[in-house]
């Protein structure tokens, strides 16, 4: 197939043959290959521990952000209720940008959890086929002539082969993929650090700019539709009004 | 004949469906040349479809080389355009 097939099996082909033509018996290179196969298994077992750092990662920049967005509605309402429309707006817009940056990273982390079992479903797959191998050479051997039995032994050897060039794929893959997101939670912090998601206890001087690229991130129609929103609500609640609450200290 | 799905392990599947993975994996060329996403995901979901009803998977004892290798299910159209080249895990 020219298709996406075929280029998918010309990469993987490319890769089995890199691996067990370099010797007349492929079966020998597998047979012997202890150390290729261990180091193989070895990165695998890092790159699982690389997708759960990452992961690990932007689940608490996640939980993180879910307290902001917390905080900060209740801030919109407190400032709403005081009159204060401008603070609450503020406070909307941050919570806004705090919304959408925690759905992308649910989403990541959603997509990384997958990565994850899949790369553990394979490596067992993998470990599983070389025992197999290494049982059924032996098997080969005792009942085949020995030109018949190296035939037999190189198609298996190439089964074994497909297997762990497709991992070594998946293993890239993923490597990507987490180099993705460690960019992203890298965005993340930076805007964290930047103020972008402070509550507004604790604006201060300097604090405009940021505000004024913070309207410029967020949807404006959206935040005056939540404002409305939390308008209407207060004016049927009713009530004293409390004072703002305190941001926690930043560590 | 035997079918890889890349990162799900291989499936047996009659040799009449061939010809459909063939045509199908044409159109989905065709779509990603012209930058058609939809057009692309429909195409792709069809093969991977086939392989799912069609094909029954090999067992771990089974130590044999795919006819046809099927790049991942969660393929985008950005990395079809690309070549799937790279080294990944296996030493040149």
């Amino acid at each position: 197939m020219p298709g996406l097939a075929g280029r998918m099996s010309t990469v993987v082909k490319a890769k089995i043959s890199r691996m067990l033509d370099k010797t007349e018996d492929p079966g020998e290179t597998l047979d012997y290959g202890y150390q290729k196969q261990t180091e193989l298994l070895q990165n695998v077992k890092k790159g699982i521990a690389d997708v759960v750092t990452s992961k690990k990662r932007l689940q608490m920049q996640s939980s993180k952000l879910e307290q902001q967005v917390v905080k900060l509605d209740t801030q919109a309402r407190q400032a709403l209720s005081q009159g204060r429309e401008d603070l609450a707006r503020t406070a909307l817009e941050r919570k806004n940008l705090a919304q959408t940056e925690l759905q992308s990273l649910d989403q990541q982390v959603k997509e990384l959890e997958s990565q994850q079992e899949q790369l553990i479903a394979n490596e067992q797959r993998l470990r599983q086929k070389i025992e197999q191998f290494r049982t059924k050479k032996e098997v080969i051997k005792a009942q085949y002539s020995a030109a018949e039995a190296q035939v037999r032994i190189g198609e298996a050897a190439n089964g074994v082969g497909e297997e762990m060039a497709d991992l070594g794929l998946a293993m890239q893959r993923a490597e990507d993929k987490t180099e993705t997101m460690r960019a992203r939670a890298s965005a993340v912090e930076e805007l964290e650090q930047a103020g972008a998601f402070d509550d507004i206890t604790q604006l201060g001087s300097g604090q405009d700019d940021i505000d004024r690229q913070l309207s410029e991130l967020t949807s404006g129609a959206q935040v005056d539709d939540e404002l409305s929103k939390m308008k209407a609500e207060l004016g049927s609640g009713g009530g004293d009004a409390p004072a703002l609450e305190q941001g926690e200290e930043k560590a | 004949m035997i079918v890889r799905i890349s990162g799900e392990g291989q499936f047996r599947l009659p040799d009449e469906d061939a010809g459909r993975l063939n045509e199908l994996d044409n159109r989905a060329v065709s779509a990603v040349e012209q930058g058609d996403e939809t057009g692309f995901q429909e195409l792709w979901t069809q093969m991977l479809e086939i392989v799912s009803t069609d094909g029954n998977q090999i067992g771990d004892d089974e130590l044999v080389e795919s006819d046809v290798i099927l790049p991942p299910r969660d393929i985008t159209l950005e990395e079809a355009r690309g070549e799937f080249t790279g080294d990944g895990l296996i030493p040149d």
